[in-house]
């Protein structure tokens, strides 16, 4: 029994969370491109002041200028002077006004993606009168409303804007695949599917899945960060935060997302023990969950081990993000499995 | 060795060996002991040990299904057999796999042995002494506070221990303290779990067992070896000892999908249900139960899952004379998901010679122009059985053979009455045919349900799962407590009747809210002695 204007209330919050997740998208796009043309007036000024100082330099050879002071030489544009001290007051967090508007509006619309998508999935789940996780579409926007809250919640304790673009486009298009190609009728469930463990063991690994997410984000940032920070090439990446703590932050979310996938991985186990009479049974998707908690486990040695680098272990820690992309769409679609759940 | 020209500018006397360190068999072994327990070689092992997993998704597993690994196998003639030596359809059970997980757990104890005869004693020692500078540690704070040096010290050692810190005075002037050595425990009660894991695993496999069994609706089944359809069990396992109990199938509920249409939901199945009455013992009074997909029937010393249904048409054949030579629910095996099942009838005691019919069984039965008769819903609406009929031997050899499937090698097929085409016969119920040639007649009395049954024992799961819990509690506690030195200490202000007091902290790995703890720590002590910040 299902109800299907519930159903369709719950697909149109569904799009009303994709309009809200595209502001959002475009208002962090918007923060990223404000600080750019900022950074380059910044590298100018820096210029600028370093020609200055070398003139003073100059003139201090020459017995001309007085110490202690940046005293413009003689000939230096008259206007290098205030603007290189301003640049040098209002260091630190000068983030330009319009920055700062689109991220905030990106903010709330975060937020308010969060919201709606719970309210779809709260929709969903009356009009099928049971958990709403039982195909590849329900995984998807549960996985995402997890994502987004995480991410949500997250903000209010640290900056995360740096963040946004590569947590709410990914987001985006992880809706969009399951309202197109995902997209499954609102139906009961088939009967090894019906149990309180679908509840437990798929919830967590959703949650697990959406906060792996943020991790992958966090730690392709900082291998892009780090990349360029050696290469010494200017990008906008200069104003995120260093390298070294970006690299801990995405660290901390794997340290939460990997107790989680152990306990999905035991959850699984006491449920196949009782739906398939063996707790464990090498069927693919097992396999690649056991695959993926490996990985993950490799990247926390590795971060451990002195021998390793940072890099190195952050490139594992995108391996693990990659088999469970491989995860959830390979294996769900296209091998033949006890887990074929997709609805397709 | 000898042969190596000494890097000397002095004449080498001849025939004088080189004098090189000689590794000796000891200490290749404690070389190669080094290596593997080396923590890079774990590293190495783990991710060997992912990639060594995933072929077992790719390719079909013998020990999951069997006829399909077959097929494949068939339709790659060249790169089957080559995949086959190699192990890929055994991943899990192939040496080369078998060889990664073991080197990882002997990697495994390797390291988690002597770091727990270090954290053993890390536990009893008490905390090292006061750096001289403890201006100099990753974190550090200082304050003046209006008390002695003594009272000072004693708020400090208060504040630390609220905070559940271990604290000693090597001297007068400071205290040292060490939290967190939940973490190193948490980390060696997570490996050490690990390898309990297996070991349930392992039980499991030596001791368990498991069986399978086709039991259609008003018939019985004794757990008995002879019953099982098929029979696996451990190495360690004597069949002769299994719990006697047996179990009659009185009722198959199933239902499917009717009412949502949508793509891939219509025809699904959505409940099925086996109720059945079993005695402990033989003899013992009968009890009612169910058996559901998810929830097996736990019984002692076994369990049993309902993993499979289909159907079992009933067939009577009778001779010429009208005398009844079989009369059976006959199971056929299901082939897709709206239930087009294929099965056999063996008549042996048909004369003068034994019957084979072969065929199809059509719940909800059409017959469409490309794909002959076929299927469309799952459910029983519109039955039908469409069979061709052979006879001859049907056990040659007396091999054992499916009961699905005809062994044809010394049967014929009857043609039908013209002799131009194969005998071709389609029963609904309750319908009859009569065989050509006087060989007699089919009747195709009514549809039952069959419930495929496994019933399984696994003595190690029990020791699995507290062991798999174990490991997730260390792992949280590993992951989540901080190991931390704090120092305090204490020397007068040169204001009188106050105190300067220095906290310095140190962690054992990186750790970002040192600092904060630190000043934390220095605050609280402040606020101890009554002075404000």
């Amino acid at each position: 029994m299902t109800n299907e204007t519930l159903a369709q209330y719950a697909n149109l919050a569904l799009y009303s969370a994709m309009a809200v997740l595209t502001v959002a998208m475009l208002g962090y796009a918007l923060y990223l491109a404000a600080l750019v043309p900022h950074r380059d007036r910044k590298a100018a000024l820096a210029a600028e002041a370093t020609r200055s100082r070398d003139e003073e330099l100059v003139g201090a050879g020459t017995g001309a200028g007085m110490p202690g002071g940046p005293v413009a030489g003689p000939g230096s544009p008259s206007a290098a002077s205030p603007a290189a001290s301003a640049a040098a007051d209002g260091e630190a967090d000068d983030v330009p006004l319009r920055a700062r508007k689109a991220a905030g509006i990106a903010g709330t619309m975060t937020w308010l993606t969060g919201f709606l998508l719970v309210a779809s999935i709260a929709l969903r789940g009356a009009s099928v009168h049971r958990w709403p996780l039982g195909n590849m579409f329900e995984f998807a926007v549960f996985g995402s409303m997890f994502t987004v809250l995480a991410f949500s919640i997250w903000s209010t304790k640290r900056d995360l804007r740096w963040l946004g673009l590569l947590v709410t486009g990914p987001v985006l298009l992880t809706l969009g695949l399951a309202i197109t190609v995902w997209y499954t009728e609102a139906a009961e469930l088939l009967p090894s599917l019906k149990s309180y463990w679908l509840v437990i063991h798929v919830t967590v690994a959703t949650l697990s899945v959406g906060i792996f997410a943020i991790g992958a984000s966090a730690a392709l940032i900082y291998l892009l960060k780090d990349s360029f920070e050696r290469s010494g090439r200017a990008s906008v990446l200069d104003r995120f935060p260093p390298a070294r703590s970006i690299e801990r932050l995405s660290y901390g979310l794997h340290v939460v997302a990997f107790p989680l996938w152990t306990f999905t991985v035991i959850a699984g186990a006491i449920w196949a023990r009782q739906a398939w009479g063996s707790y464990w049974n090498w069927d693919p998707k097992e396999v690649w969950t056991f695959v993926i908690w490996v990985v993950y486990a490799a990247y926390l040695h590795a971060r451990a081990t002195s021998g390793w680098s940072r890099q190195g272990a952050n490139y594992i820690a995108l391996a693990g993000w990659a088999c469970i992309i491989i995860n959830y769409t390979v294996v769900n679609v296209f091998f033949v499995s006890q887990h074929s759940y997709s609805g397709l | 060795m000898a042969t190596q020209t000494p890097l000397s500018t002095q004449p080498a006397p001849p025939d004088e060996p080189v004098n090189q360190p000689q590794l000796g068999l000891v200490g290749w072994l404690r070389f190669a002991w080094r290596q593997l327990t080396s923590m890079r070689t774990a590293l190495f092992l783990l991710l060997l040990l992912a990639v060594g997993a995933v072929p077992g998704s790719i390719w079909p597993q013998r020990s999951i299904d069997s006829a399909r690994t077959a097929d494949y196998i068939a339709q790659h003639q060249t790169l089957g057999p080559v995949l086959d030596r190699l192990g890929f359809f055994e991943v899990y059970a192939s040496p080369w796999f078998a060889a990664i997980y073991l080197l990882l757990f002997i990697s495994l104890v390797g390291c988690v042995l002597p770091r727990t005869r270090l954290h053993w004693r890390a536990m009893r020692s008490t905390p090292p002494r006061t750096p001289a500078r403890l201006e100099r540690l990753s974190a550090h704070a200082t304050a003046e506070v209006e008390a002695t040096p003594e009272e000072a010290l004693a708020a400090a050692e208060a504040v630390l221990r609220k905070r559940r810190f271990r604290l000693h005075r090597h001297d007068q002037t400071s205290v040292s303290s060490e939290r967190g050595y939940l973490k190193e425990t948490g980390n060696l009660v997570f490996h050490l779990a690990l390898i309990l894991v297996i070991v349930g695993v392992a039980i499991g496999h030596l001791l368990g067992w498991k069986g399978d069994v086709i039991v259609p609706v008003g018939q019985g089944f004794a757990n008995t070896l002879s019953r099982y359809d098929t029979f696996s069990p451990g190495p360690w396992v004597k069949p002769e000892n299994l719990s006697p109990f047996s179990l009659k199938l009185d009722r198959l509920d199933a239902k499917f999908e009717e009412n949502v249409t949508g793509r891939g939901q219509f025809g699904q199945p959505r409940d099925f249900t086996a109720h059945v009455s079993v005695a402990d013992q033989p003899g013992a009074k009968p009890h009612e139960e169910t058996v559901k997909v998810n929830h097996p029937l736990e019984m002692k010393g076994a369990s049993v899952f309902l993993l499979g249904n289909g159907y079992a048409p009933v067939i009577t054949v009778r001779d010429k004379e009208g005398n009844v030579v079989y009369r059976d629910a006959t199971p056929f095996l299901a082939q897709d998901n709206n239930y087009k099942s294929v099965g056999a009838v063996k008549v042996t005691g048909a004369t003068p010679k034994q019957l084979g019919f072969f065929g199809l069984f059509l719940p909800t039965a059409v017959i469409t122009k490309d794909q002959g008769p076929t299927s469309i819903f799952p459910d029983a609406k519109k039955p039908a059985l469409a069979l061709g009929l052979y006879e001859g031997n049907l056990f040659p050899d007396g091999r054992p053979q499916s009961v699905y499937t005809l062994d044809t090698k010394e049967l014929t097929q009857i043609k039908n009455a013209k002799g131009t085409e194969p005998l071709r016969i389609w029963l609904e119920p309750g319908q009859t045919f009569e065989l050509p040639g006087g060989r007699g007649s089919i009747t195709f009395d009514g549809v039952e349900r069959f419930a495929g049954l496994s019933i399984r024992s696994d003595p190690g799961k029990g020791l699995t799962l507290v062991a798999a819990l174990l490991a997730l509690a260390g792992l949280i506690s590993s992951l989540v407590v901080r190991r931390r030195r704090v120092f305090v200490r204490v020397s007068p202000a040169a204001e009188a009747g106050r105190t300067v007091v220095s906290v310095g902290g140190m962690a054992k790995d990186d750790d970002d809210t040192l600092t904060e703890a630190v000043e934390d720590i220095l605050a609280a002590v402040q606020r101890r002695t009554g002075t404000s910040r």
